[in-house]
Order: structure tokens, then C-alpha cells, then sequence
């Protein structure tokens, strides 16, 4: 039977091996030399499953708790797994309305209807358990634990700070952080974030095509454990932090409180407080929303951020820089002639009578000499070499300078140079006469009350600091922070720290000091008052160390517009918390009810009060 | 004589046709997987149940192997107009699944006539071809042969289920050997050409390369220049336009949605891994992610976590190429292309034009059904929804195949006894 299309059967087999090599090549693209496939396979087939470490926790400087975490559960869902829910039942158990049922379901819809989305957040242990019983009948919903920060004491808000959902800018800053985690927000929280959060654990399971679990990839081998946050080990004294805190209960300012020999702070606060426990959990929101919109600020941290004029402190450390640069002596005496405005006074004979005193004329003529030395003829330029000098001694007290301590947004203040009068009235438009205001802290120089505290702590350690700091050590190897222990020094000799320093004691004890109230039976207190220009009434400040041998505690005290200046209202309350500190109890305890109960901060909102014009 | 007909089967056809089977079931054991079904045994699953369907159909092999060969040629006709009547019946009373009304329902099991309709086709047309008194080039007969070819495929076409009715193409290949005009299968290259051209591009920028591809060809290679060349050339082009502007009418009136996006994933026109490209996509992934030796068996982790659809019928190849990697696919490749050729040398090898005739509808079949299945899990064709001949899950379609093969190496066995 052979035909003529015989030789045909050849073209078929060829036909068929072609398709088999073409066959044999596509798959050798897509299984050898494609790697995207591999990719996406893992992508879709794997599930990372983030476990979360428990947050560090922290610790006051006596070993007491501060901060800790409690066990919270999110209600988890994946939308398609939900079957057979009878909506009722459910909605009861869990104590939601039919309409928020349907909500929350939309909104987790709307995400994925594959993946696990948060229907409830932050779940009590309590409210958890009274349906975890019943969990098993609700197909498709899930229990996720997170932790919740919870507050031993309800203080220190401000310097513990609050934790949050991470935002945009985070996510973007740091891949670290996958939507949803937490990250501290303010405070220590923000500053020791790395520490506190520990390191996220991963465990890669295998899902099906529901998102479901279908057991561990590669049986475990590139799972990692999480790893716990380190512990905080802070300076606060949390027995002075909430005894200050119920003497600022009522009022508005801020109190720093700092441990001359090593910077150590000892109380930070900032008034009105809040209880740190109303920022955390579902209440928070709501909460924030209402701390924000306070007209008293309770949210803004003065003692780091509010820039005041200092006031009549700021010449203690006038007083140190004129006598460094020799343009005063220890016993040179200015008349109080009025020059600037003063109250009524014996003229000073010494600076230590000055500081007693706080005259301005005194300080006016301090200032012009440390201003206008005269080694220019021309006074411009002669102030312009003064004020450099001036400057960098200032900036060695650390004003106008931010001090590095481990808090996030703490401000600089400002102290004027050469630069930025040149700015303001042309170059060598200005001199002496043109700036004098600065000589009694006011015009152009503004500070931050926690560079007030550490003046006090300067003088105190005659002539040095180290810088404010709020942790003494973390984690279980206890590091320090070495730049903690750097000694700043001012380049000032200790004897002159010293006549500061009796001209301080004599603030509070000598006659005619303007502080007597900051007196403490049995404990040499050392003091100087100011007044801080602003809105409404001055706000009354009051720096002090104390005992004057060997100072244990150096303390700058804020009272917001309360009439009748430093010693009436901000002296008074230093001495409560110096007694406390030192003698862990106020005997005095008339005059401790007295400033607790009293009110001395005029009623908000101020009035724009009429600034006098800037001198041009 | 026993021992003498045993030796003339052809054990390498045989051989190659357990192989598949066997690394089916295998794999079918792995598509369907859990850990709670793990029993063999499991006749509530789809593993456990292809075991019966592999039970039932080497008893059948055993059977057609020990039946005179002459039945099955006496009996043609007969089995065609059963297999007519079951196909008319499904119509009427066929149960629905997956939008085809393919099944009758017997209870216990059911049965899909169109798988058995390729066979009974195979055979009648055989038969008709075998007969002495047939004249290929006769009209009348070509006529005849195509009712027989189209009567099925269009009733299967009503059951809509396009992808059975388009295996009934590959009969081509048979006529092909027996003589047909390879202009046919030429201009056939030539319109799927022309199609999937005038889906990717502008119309009549597509005719005016072709325009320009028949000057060239008038006047640059064609050496006599006669009118009738002119002529010829006239009518291609003609044509050749007229069907390019048919396609957008074609496309879109007579193809189903479904099988409109189906071209577009494939053409790349669609871009929809989640939606109409989910299967295709899911495919690629599963057996891309195998690399050169495969996950291992059991341990697919895209087609045991059922990321892919119908992955223990059409999308069987997905396991094989997940857990057996490109080895193992190779391997399969290799054995499909090995039957097919090893089927073309047993058809050149017989004596009469009937057994010649099926050898090569068998082929053709297998062919088909090899190339559209592995090419769509490939992404390299449409998605048509047929199965991988003996090795997806389905028991009408392992039935009716290895029939339709068992037959032929039935045939084969006798091959010099006939005459």
C-alpha cells in the first residue's frame, strides 16, 4: 500500500518534536532563568507574621516602676472567612450595634477581603474575656495580643512621653516600622525608641489561597524570636516628681529639678500636668483632641520649650562673665542711680551686694563695661568685640545653646551676637546704648527654664556642668551614655562662683535679699529671684541650689503671670521642693498648705498686654 | 498463539501510556493533598476515585487487547450513532457544570459524552476512509467525511463546551496524511497569523504591510510576471483584507466574553493577575517557582495551598512543574512527544487504509489535546479548557482515551493478519 503521501508522516513527527522543544524552552525560560516567579510565589505562598516584643520598662532613680505594659487584644478579621455569623449574637457578645457591626465590616472589606485587618482595637483583658469562650463560633475573626503602656503613678507625663501608631513620615523615615506598630511619640518614649522597642520577631507561615494557615515555612529554620526592649533606668525621683507636681496642681508653669554633681534630673514638669494614663489606649484619641485644644497648654512642655526672657537671674551669670574678664573686681560698687528702673535699695558696694539686691543700674554698668572695654576707639566695633565675648561666655553657661539632653524638641533660646544685631540695625549701626536691656535679662536674650535649672547647678558646682539628663543607664548591660559624664566648664574661676554663691545665700537671708520666703529651717539655701516679662502679669522664677556646702539639689521654679515677682510666689515653692528632696518631708506644713491651695496665676485667656516699643 | 499475540502488542506504547498514567495519579495525589485525606484508599477523593477510573480502564485495555480486531471496525458506524444519540440526549438532559452541559448524570457517577464522541468519530471516519470503494477526492466523499467530523463537534459546540468541539481540528492531521492539500493548513497558519496580528495593531496599517509584502513579492522575487500571477496575487490580497477587517467582527460577535479576554492575557493586551489572568498567572507562578529539580513531592506550596484552579484537571501540569521542576517536566514532555512519534511509526507500519487512518486520528487527537493543555499552562495558547490526555483527573476522559488507544494497538497487533 505504499501511496505517494508516505514521505508526509515525516513532517508530522517533526511538527511534533517542535512543539515539544518549544515546549521544553518555555519552560526552561519560566523554571531556570526567570527569577521573578520564584519572587512571587514566596510573596503570595508565605505570610510574615510579625511577633512583638514587649516594650522596655522604666524605672524611677530608686528603683520604683514608672512605666509598664498590660496585655491588650485587637480583634482581627478576614472578611471572605467570615461564614455563618449570626450578625445578632455576635454584635450582643461584643456589645456593638448592628450599624457599627456593618461598618467596621465595610472598612475591613474595603482594605482586603483576603487579609486580616483590625475590627476592634485595643480589647481589655477584661472585656476579652467575658467572649473569648465564644470566639470559636466566629468564623473568620482572630485574637491579635498587643501591649498597652500603663503608668505606676500618674506623673511625669511630660518626660515619659506617649506611644502611637506610626505615621507616614515614620514608615518613610524608618523601614523598620510596617503600618500599624507603635512608636513613641514624645517624651523618653521618642528620644529612647530604638531601646525601648526591642527588635520585632518573624515567623513565616505558609497560607493557601484563603490566607489561611497551612503550617511554618521550612519548618521554623528562618523564623526569628523577638527580641525584649530594654528597660529605662531613669534619674527621676518620682516621690519629688509627684509631690511637685501636686504643688503645681492648680497652677501654670514648670519646675526643673537637677542634681548639680552629675546633671542627674531629678523632677521635670510642666503645669497643668495630665495623667500620662489618659494617652493610652482607645480613650486616647478623644483625650489628645481635648489636652490639645486646652487653653492652658498641658501638652506644651515649658521647661523645655517655653522662651522667656530670663529676667534678673541672667545676672548672676553677667556677674561671673564682668569679674573673668576683669572688667569689675569683686568690691566694685555702682551707684543706684535709676539709670534703669529699680526698686528702692541701698546702693551696692560689692557684687555680691548686687546679687543680693538684683539692682539694674548696677548691671546696666557691668554690662557696658563687659560690652564697650575699649579696645576699639570706635564703639561700634568696640561693642561688636565686647558682645562676641560676651556670647561665647554666655553660650559656655549653655544659654543659647540646646542643651543635649535625652528629650526630643528642646529649644535654644536665644542669646544675640554680633550677627544677628547686624541683621536687625546694620553693621556697626549698633552699640551698648542700643542693647543695655540685655544686661537685666531683658530685650533681645531669652532662655529655656531647664537652662535656668542648670545656671543654678553651674553656680552650685562653681563653675561647671554636666549636661541634664533624664537616664542614668539601660538594658540589662546598663549602658551610659559617655557624653553624659563630659564636664562642660564655664573657663570661670571658682572664686568668683563663690561670691555668686553668698550673694545667692544673702538673697535668701541677708537683709534686704529679695527671697526670704525660699528660706528652709536647717538648710542653707542659696537662691536669686526674676521676673520674666510676657503676656499678662510677669511670670515669677526663682532659681536656687541647696544645702550651699556640697549642693545636693539645684531647682528652677516657673510660675506663670503671678504678680509681685520671683520671691512672692516661684521662691516659696523652690523651698517646698527642697525641703522635700533634702528632708524627704515638709515640716513645715502651714506654709506648705498655703502654696499648694493658692492660685497665683492671673485667669487665661490673657490679654495682649502693650509691649513698650524696641528700642531702634 | 496467546503468547504470539502478546508479543505482537507493542510494549513501548504500552509502556509509555502506564508512565503517564501513573505520574498522573501521582500528581493528582499531590494537586489534592491534605493532611487529614492522606489514605490511598480514599474513595471520597479525587486521587482515591481516579484509582477506580484507572482500574476500570486497564480492565477495558485488557479487554479491547483480547477482542478480535474486525469488531471494532464492523461496529463502527453503531458506536458513532450510540455515541450521537448520548450527545443529542446530554442536550436535553445533561447536568451543568462549570457552564458546560457536558454530563449525564447517572447517579453514582457521570458520564461525559463528548469524550467518548472523539473515539466513535476516530472510528467512523476510519471506517469510511478503510473502505476500498472510497475516493478521497471525490466530492461527495470529502463532503460525507466532513458531516461526520462537523455533526459531533457542532453538537458539542451546543453543549457549550468550545474546547471538545475544537479537538475535533485535529482530524486534519489525518486527512493531511492521507492527502489534503497542504494549502489548507498553510492559509490555517495564515488566519490564526493574520488574527492575532490584527488584535495587536492597527488594521490598516497591517494591510498596508501586507500590501507592500505582495508588490515586493510581484515584482522583486517573482521572476514570470504572467496575469495569472497578477490575478492570483489580487485575490491573496483581497482576501487577506477582507478577513483582517472580519477579525474586530468576529472577535467580538462570535467569541464569548470569556474567550475574548482569554486571547487578550494571552496577547498580553490584559493585564489582570487577579481577574480574567488569575489562572494563567497562578500557572506561571506555580511552575516557575519549581526551578530546575522541583519542590519535591507534597511540597508544592502554590498548588497545595490551591492558589491555581483546576489544578488536578487542566491545570494538572502546574503540580508537575512546581514539585517536579524542569526535570520532571522534561521528562513528562518527553514521553507525551515519545508516544506521539512512537504512534506515527505503529500507523506507517499498517497495511490497511482504516488502521492507517485511525494511527493517525489517534495521533491527532493525543496532539491536540497535548499542545492546547501544556500550551495554555504555559501561557503560550488561549486558555481551552481540555485535559492533558491520561494523566488530569476525570474518569470519561481516562476511559475514553485509553479506548481510543488500546484500540489502535489492538489494531497494530494484527496488522498482518488482515487480507
Amino acid at each position: 500500500m505504499a501511496d505517494k503521501y508516505s514521505n508526509r508522516s515525516g513532517t508530522v513527527k517533526i511538527i511534533f518534536l517542535v512543539v515539544g522543544v518549544i515546549f521544553i524552552a518555555r519552560l526552561a525560560t519560566l523554571q531556570l532563568f526567570d527569577k521573578e516567579y520564584k519572587e512571587k510565589a514566596k510573596n503570595q505562598s508565605l505570610r510574615n507574621i510579625t511577633q512583638y516584643p514587649a516594650r522596655g520598662l522604666m524605672y524611677d532613680r530608686n528603683g520604683g516602676l514608672l512605666v509598664y505594659n498590660e496585655a491588650v487584644y485587637d480583634l482581627m478579621v478576614i472578611p471572605r472567612m467570615v461564614k455563618d455569623l449570626d450578625t445578632n449574637y455576635f454584635c450582643n457578645a461584643l456589645g456593638i450595634s448592628r450599624e457599627d457591626f456593618l461598618a467596621r465590616m465595610e472598612k475591613a472589606y474595603s482594605y482586603s477581603p483576603y487579609s486580616a485587618s483590625i475590627f476592634m482595637k485595643q480589647i481589655s483583658k477584661e472585656e476579652f474575656g467575658r467572649w473569648e469562650n465564644l470566639l470559636y463560633k466566629f468564623k473568620g475573626f482572630y485574637i491579635s495580643k498587643r501591649t498597652l503602656r500603663l503608668y505606676e503613678r500618674p506623673i511625669a507625663a511630660h518626660v515619659l512621653g506617649y506611644v502611637g501608631e506610626v505615621n507616614e513620615h515614620d514608615l518613610e523615615e524608618n523601614p523598620y516600622y510596617k503600618r500599624g506598630d507603635y512608636i513613641g511619640k514624645s517624651g523618653l518614649e521618642a528620644s529612647y525608641e530604638e531601646q525601648l522597642r526591642g527588635v520585632k520577631g518573624k515567623k513565616i507561615m505558609q497560607v493557601d489561597v484563603h490566607n489561611r494557615e497551612i503550617g511554618s515555612y521550612m519548618h521554623g529554620q528562618l523564623d526569628t524570636m523577638p527580641l525584649e526592649g530594654m528597660n529605662l533606668y531613669t534619674t527621676i525621683d518620682a516621690d519629688l516628681q509627684e509631690y511637685a507636681e501636686k504643688v503645681m496642681a492648680n497652677k501654670r508653669g514648670c519646675i526643673v529639678a537637677i542634681e548639680p554633681a552629675t546633671g542627674e534630673v531629678l523632677t521635670l514638669l510642666s503645669a497643668p500636668c495630665y495623667d500620662p494614663n489618659l494617652l493610652v489606649g482607645r480613650i486616647r484619641g478623644e483625650n489628645f483632641v481635648k489636652l490639645n485644644e486646652d487653653i492652658s497648654k498641658p501638652l506644651f512642655n515649658r521647661a523645655l520649650q517655653a522662651q522667656y526672657p530670663p529676667g534678673s537671674i541672667f545676672k548672676v551669670a553677667q556677674a561671673m562673665i564682668a569679674l573673668h574678664l576683669g572688667v569689675i573686681t569683686p568690691s566694685t560698687g555702682f551707684v543706684c542711680d535709676k539709670v534703669l528702673g529699680c526698686h528702692n535699695h541701698p546702693s551696692a558696694h560689692s557684687v555680691q551686694e548686687a546679687i543680693k539686691m538684683s539692682c539694674n543700674p548696677y548691671f546696666y554698668y557691668t554690662y557696658r563695661r563687659v560690652i564697650q572695654q575699649g579696645r576699639y576707639k570706635n564703639i561700634y566695633k568696640d561693642s561688636q568685640y565686647g558682645l562676641t565675648v560676651w556670647h561665647d561666655y554666655m553660650n559656655r553657661f549653655g544659654f543659647g545653646t540646646r542643651l543635649g539632653l535625652d528629650l526630643p524638641n528642646v529649644k535654644r533660646g536665644n542669646i544675640p551676637d554680633t550677627a544677628f544685631y547686624n541683621k536687625w540695625y546694620g553693621k556697626e549701626r549698633w552699640a551698648f546704648t542700643t542693647i543695655y536691656s540685655n544686661s537685666i535679662g531683658q530685650g533681645e536674650v531669652e532662655v529655656v527654664p531647664i537652662q535656668m535649672a542648670n545656671l543654678a547647678a553651674i553656680v552650685a558646682n562653681k563653675g561647671f556642668f554636666y549636661t541634664p539628663h533624664l537616664v542614668r543607664y539601660y538594658g540589662p548591660d546598663s549602658i551610659r551614655n559617655p557624653e553624659f559624664y563630659e564636664r562642660h566648664e564655664t573657663g570661670i574661676e571658682k572664686e568668683y562662683f563663690e561670691i555668686a554663691q553668698r550673694g545667692m545665700y544673702d538673697v535668701v537671708h541677708g537683709a534686704g535679699g529679695t527671697a526670704h520666703k525660699a528660706d528652709v529651717p536647717g538648710i542653707a539655701v542659696c537662691g536669686k529671684t526674676g521676673t520674666a516679662e510676657n503676656y499678662g502679669n510677669d511670670h515669677s522664677v526663682f532659681i536656687a541650689f541647696a544645702p550651699m556646702e556640697n549642693p545636693k539639689i539645684a531647682v528652677a521654679v516657673y510660675v506663670e503671670n503671678a504678680q509681685g515677682g520671683g520671691g512672692t510666689w516661684a521662691a516659696p515653692i523652690a523651698s517646698l521642693i527642697i525641703e522635700k528632696y533634702l528632708k524627704g518631708e515638709v515640716e513645715r506644713k502651714d506654709f506648705e498648705h498655703y502654696y499648694m491651695e493658692i492660685n497665683p496665676c492671673q485667669k487665661l485667656p490673657l490679654t495682649r498686654r502693650i509691649k513698650k516699643p524696641k528700642k531702634r | 498463539m496467546q503468547n504470539d499475540t502478546t508479543t505482537r502488542f507493542d510494549w513501548i506504547t504500552i509502556s509509555l501510556y502506564l508512565i503517564i498514567v501513573l505520574f498522573g495519579w501521582i500528581n493528582i495525589y499531590a494537586a489534592c493533598f491534605d493532611d487529614m485525606h492522606s489514605a490511598v484508599l480514599d474513595f471520597s477523593r479525587q486521587h482515591g476515585k481516579q484509582l477506580i477510573w484507572m482500574g476500570i480502564s486497564f480492565l477495558l485495555a485488557v479487554a479491547i487487547l483480547l477482542i478480535r480486531p474486525r469488531v471494532f471496525s464492523n461496529t463502527a458506524y453503531i458506536i458513532y450513532g450510540l455515541v450521537l444519540v448520548l450527545l443529542v440526549l446530554t442536550l436535553f438532559i445533561g447536568s451543568v457544570t462549570n457552564g458546560g452541559q457536558s454530563w449525564i448524570d447517572f447517579g453514582a457517577f457521570k458520564l461525559q459524552p463528548s469524550e467518548f464522541a472523539k473515539f466513535a468519530t476516530a472510528l467512523a471516519l476510519s471506517k469510511y476512509v478503510g473502505d476500498i470503494n472510497t475516493d478521497l477526492k471525490v466530492r461527495q466523499t470529502q463532503g460525507i467525511l466532513s458531516f461526520i467530523v462537523l455533526i459531533p463537534a457542532l453538537l458539542i459546540l451546543l453543549q457549550h463546551d468550545t474546547g471538545s468541539a475544537l479537538v475535533f481540528s485535529s482530524f486534519l492531521l489525518a486527512f493531511f496524511r492521507e492527502g489534503l492539500s497542504a494549502y489548507i493548513l498553510i492559509i490555517g497558519v495564515l488566519a490564526v497569523a493574520l488574527f492575532v496580528a490584527a488584535l495587536l495593531i492597527n488594521k490598516y496599517l497591517l494591510m498596508g504591510i501586507l500590501a507592500v509584502l505582495c508588490l515586493g513579492y510581484l515584482f522583486v522575487w517573482l521572476s514570470k510576471r504572467t496575469s495569472k500571477n497578477y490575478w492570483h496575487t489580487a485575490i491573496f490580497f483581497a482576501a487577506c483584507c477582507l478577513f483582517t477587517l472580519s477579525v474586530d467582527f468576529t472577535f467580538e460577535h462570535v467569541l464569548e466574553s470569556h474567550q475574548r479576554d482569554r486571547i487578550y492575557v494571552l496577547l498580553g493586551k490584559i493585564e489582570d493577575p487577579k481577574g480574567v489572568g488569575y489562572n494563567v498567572n497562578q500557572a506561571k507562578i506555580a511552575i516557575g517557582s519549581g526551578g530546575l529539580t522541583g519542590k519535591g513531592f507534597l511540597n508544592g506550596t502554590i498548588t497545595k495551598a490551591d492558589f491555581v484552579p483546576e489544578q488536578e484537571t487542566d491545570f494538572i501540569f502546574c503540580t508537575v512543574g512546581e514539585e517536579w521542576g524542569f526535570l520532571g517536566s522534561l521528562l513528562l514532555i518527553a514521553a507525551y512527544v515519545g508516544l506521539l512519534v512512537r504512534l506515527i511509526v505503529l500507523a506507517e507500519r499498517q497495511r490497511s487504509n482504516f488502521a492507517r487512518f485511525y494511527g493517525y486520528s489517534v495521533a491527532g487527537i493525543l496532539f491536540f489535546h497535548f499542545f492546547i493543555n501544556i500550551g495554555m499552562v504555559l501561557g503560550l495558547v488561549p486558555v481551552i479548557g481540555i485535559p492533558l490526555p491520561f494523566f488530569s483527573y476525570g474518569g470519561s476522559s481516562l476511559i475514553a482515551f485509553t479506548m481510543l488507544l488500546f484500540v489502535f494497538i489492538r489494531q497494530d497487533a494484527d496488522r498482518n493478519s488482515l487480507f
